[in-house]
């Protein structure tokens, strides 16, 4: 494919979103959604108060935390288990089916447990966000070719050099890619939390304009949470799709 | 003993080990009893609330909304992506929006389907829906593309219609990945409606724990807490033993 067909194409779905967006507009009228264009002016004056970024903060750093712990954890407990394959296959159908359960019914204990207050939404986030982690770092452990080990071991590397030439390399495109699902949904949980039970952040902005029908502040609070989403998640993707196709 | 029995046995043994700490952690206060109720009176709870008239009506409207999204979305999405595989260029300019449609928090559009379907059902069937959608499409695509080229000229060659074509050679050769993809669209559409009713809508099952969470009534909230964990994990449980057999005749045959 050409670079240019490809351009063109991005624009023409671009349009073609646009355009549903206007047709819904027309359709549902002023009560449902906010049309495009005005959304955006609105979103941008959104973006320059600082009522909003004392929302967006309080979501962001609870992301943050969550995207950490999810991270640091869900390494930790994959490469364990990717290193005893025993509990590697105790453990995997176990974790997967973990992550098909609709945790949202979980989030009351999580309230229980840690209070209202940004513990509970991270370690909500974090429910989401760590078993997808797990699962892929455990896979690439697994699925490390076994040549690799014994080519290591025939070039007498130290457990270190093992680990700094042969490991890390062989299952970090893997990882990346956990994280890059892991990022998604600790974002998920967060916002879903504070859409159930919290008085700040942005989850908290679109349920509170939801109940007081403020339709122009739901649409442009949606479409800046859409656009840090997919542009955080495009980035992660060309991240990840170098790492995969490095040498 | 083979080291699968000795698998199997290992995840009881962990499972049932997590019941039995998570009900002495609750009965020595180790967990705060106000918060954590002891899995014995989860599981008394959840089966009170299940001979309740009310806890049924719930359980029936969650459970059709799921059926009719899920549903749904297998039929929808298969069709599209079969359509869409032999598109290769939109394919292609749709792909991006396919990559990146899971980061998006797809409870956002909640509002906006409110305002389209109004109250009730609809949105929350349209909830699952869109949840469940791109799961089976996308797993429809890879299906297809990982049809072998050989399996196609082998059908051309006996001189098969296109039907039988699709029927004999194509489908049987994309089950794996189709199987998957209704598995992640259950799944899906079971967490969209769920979440759905939990946030914003007056009734079903995750409206029942929001307003029992509210409430204080922590017993009735860990008892459908329960049941709804249960159904998720009882129905991928049966899904993925009915894909393993399905998997054994074809190896069979």
């Amino acid at each position: 494919m050409s670079r240019r067909q490809g351009v063109l194409d991005g624009t023409l779905i671009l349009l073609a979103i646009l355009a549903v967006w206007q047709g819904l507009y027309q359709y549902a009228g002023s009560a449902a959604l906010t049309p495009p264009w005005a959304t955006v002016r609105y979103a941008v004056d959104l973006l320059g108060t600082p009522n909003f970024w004392g929302h967006a903060t309080q979501t962001l750093s609870a992301f943050a935390w969550s995207v950490a712990i999810s991270a640091v954890l869900g390494i930790a407990l994959g490469l364990w288990f990717g290193a005893f394959r025993f509990a590697g296959d105790v453990a995997e159908p176990m974790l997967a089916s973990l992550y098909t359960i609709p945790k949202v019914t979980l989030y009351p204990v999580m309230l229980l447990l840690f209070g209202l207050g940004p513990s509970a939404k991270i370690a909500f986030g974090v429910i989401h966000g760590l078993i997808p982690v797990v699962l892929f770092t455990l896979g690439a452990v697994k699925n490390i070719r076994p040549v690799l080990l014994r080519t290591a071991r025939s070039l007498r590397l130290s457990p270190i050099q093992t680990a700094r030439f042969v490991l890390v390399p062989a299952v970090l495109p893997e990882i990346a890619s956990g994280l890059r699902v892991g990022f998604s949904l600790c974002l998920l949980g967060v916002l879903i939390g504070e859409m159930f039970a919290s008085q700040r952040g942005i989850g908290f902005l679109i349920i509170n304009g939801i109940n007081s029908h403020n339709v122009k502040l739901t649409t442009a609070v949606t479409l800046i949470v859409i656009v840090f989403a997919v542009g955080a998640n495009s980035a992660l993707l060309a991240l990840d799709r170098r790492l995969h196709h490095r040498g | 003993m083979t080291r699968s029995t000795r698998i199997l046995r290992a995840r009881w043994g962990v499972s049932l080990g997590l019941i039995v700490l998570l009900e002495v952690a609750c009965r020595t206060g180790l967990v705060p009893p106000l918060a954590v109720l002891p899995p014995s009176e989860m599981a008394a709870a959840m089966v009170e609330l299940l001979t309740t008239e009310e806890v049924l009506a719930n359980v029936a409207a969650t459970f059709s909304t799921v059926a009719v999204a899920f549903l749904g979305a297998v039929l929808i999405g298969f069709a599209v992506g079969v359509a869409l595989h032999g598109i290769p260029r939109l394919r292609r300019a749709i792909d991006p929006l396919l990559a990146s449609y899971y980061s998006v928090p797809i409870f956002v559009f909640y509002p906006l389907l409110v305002a389209l379907f109004g109250l009730g059902a609809l949105p929350l069937i349209a909830i699952g829906f869109l949840a469940a959608l791109p799961a089976m499409l996308i797993a429809t695509l890879l299906g297809l593309d990982r049809v072998p080229p050989v399996l196609r000229r082998v059908a051309r060659m006996h001189r098969l219609g296109p039907a039988r074509t699709a029927a004999l050679v194509i489908l049987p050769a994309a089950l794996p990945n189709l199987f998957q993809g209704i598995k992640l669209s259950l799944a899906y559409a079971f967490i969209g409606v769920i979440a759905g009713e939990f946030i914003l809508s007056g009734g079903g099952l995750g409206y029942a724990i929001a307003y029992a969470y509210e409430s204080f009534d922590n017993r009735t909230m860990y008892g459908l807490m329960l049941f709804v964990l249960l159904s998720a994990v009882v129905s991928n449980t049966l899904l993925s033993a009915w894909e393993s057999r399905l998997q054994r005749r074809r190896g069979r045959g």
